[in-house]
């Protein structure tokens, strides 16, 4: 029975942020982002009613969230959206597609980690899940449930990216004329430095709609990416840096 | 449907069991880059199979179902984490979130003017 209570309150959760989408921000916030912000808040609601670690799913009625949440089906649907992208676009969005990618994890990564180091984290587990959340708000949680980071912890991650998807949102179409965003290789590039799916669609979709498929193409691959270095690669340099 | 069902679990399970080689390899007791390979897997197969001609709506099917699960799934996953610990460092997840965007685009803007747009 809680797995099928969680899938009705995840529909309704998402049904009311799409009209709130519509309605309040006239589609300029991503949906989704507004409704894992409101799934958040919930979280905390919950922490502070039951007084678990869990956060609503402490709460006898909602203990399905917990398992539709859990590691399994989040890691079973992440790698389905792989299906979505295209070793052949990728192909095509050249030199510039790959670099960008490359950097992008790597600028965001980083900076999360140096961002979380400055505010006291010293653990590699966590710097590693915080920078990764940076990336995204799919990163953080799979390499912080690869790497066995805190709940809090993964909770943090998740939080940063959406805020992140978010600030993209926001920033593209002021920054797009400034910074040369204007054609079909320069959005390509753009998806792959900033990654954030939903936030790059958004954006780009206020800017210039004709861009936003050129921009998916990289930004598809980012996730991806994310979920292949940051708990091995990036952990390990990481792990060695600290010593 | 479950074709592509089918398709997507076994690129999950050797892209998790690839990962858990890894880590034992790496010495860490982590399951290291599983969901990126698996991912890796399911696109090189899905071009395999198209390529061959048999690539279906059926196969499609049974992958789209999770692929559009997926945000449902973060919102449960958000929902049950213990995000009242968290919101003491909430300030993170705010400088976390902006500043590194600001940076990017700076890096963006030289990118583009250094590897100049086909």
């Amino acid at each position: 029975m809680g797995l099928i209570f969680a899938l009705l309150w995840v529909g309704v959760l998402t049904w009311a942020t799409d009209i709130l989408s519509k309605k309040v921000f006239a589609s300029k916030i991503p949906g989704s982002a507004i409704a894992i912000g409101i799934a958040l808040v919930f979280g905390y609601l919950g922490g502070v009613w039951a007084e678990g670690k869990q956060g609503l799913a402490d709460l006898p009625l909602f203990k399905g969230l917990a398992f539709l949440g859990g590691s399994m089906f989040r890691d079973f649907a992440i790698v389905a959206t792989a299906a979505g992208a295209s070793f052949i676009l990728i192909r095509k969005s050249g030199l510039l597609g790959l670099v960008s990618l490359i950097l992008g994890i790597g600028v965001f990564f980083s900076a999360g980690v140096i961002l979380a180091w400055s505010l006291g984290y010293r653990d590699a587990v966590s710097l590693c899940t915080l920078g990764a959340g940076a990336c995204t708000y799919i990163v953080g949680p799979v390499t912080g449930g690869a790497l066995g980071a805190s709940s809090e912890v993964i909770a943090l991650s998740i939080g940063t990216g959406v805020v992140k998807t978010i600030t993209v949102t926001i920033l593209t179409p002021i920054l797009a004329k400034k910074i040369g965003l204007d054609s079909p290789g320069a959005a390509m590039a753009f998806g792959g430095i900033m990654g954030t799916s939903s936030g790059v669609a958004a954006g780009l979709a206020a800017t210039d709609p004709a861009l936003v498929p050129y921009g998916a193409v990289t930004a598809t691959f980012y996730t991806g990416l994310g979920c292949l270095v940051c708990p091995s690669l990036f952990y390990l340099l990481l792990n060695w840096g600290l010593g | 449907m479950i074709k592509g069902l089918a398709l997507l679990a076994f690129c999950f399970l050797f892209g998790m069991l690839c990962g858990d080689l890894l880590g034992l390899l790496l010495g860490i007791e982590a399951n290291v880059g599983g969901v990126g390979f698996a991912m890796i897997y399911l696109l090189l197969l899905k071009e395999f199979f198209e390529k061959k001609g048999v690539w279906t709506e059926e196969f499609a099917f049974g992958i789209d179902f999770w692929n559009k699960l997926y945000i449902p799934i973060v919102l449960a996953m958000a929902a049950s984490l213990n995000v009242k610990s968290a919101v003491s460092a909430g300030i993170l997840a705010l400088l976390s979130g902006i500043l590194p965007v600001v940076l990017a685009f700076g890096v963006f803007f030289i990118l583009i003017n250094t590897i100049k747009p086909q």
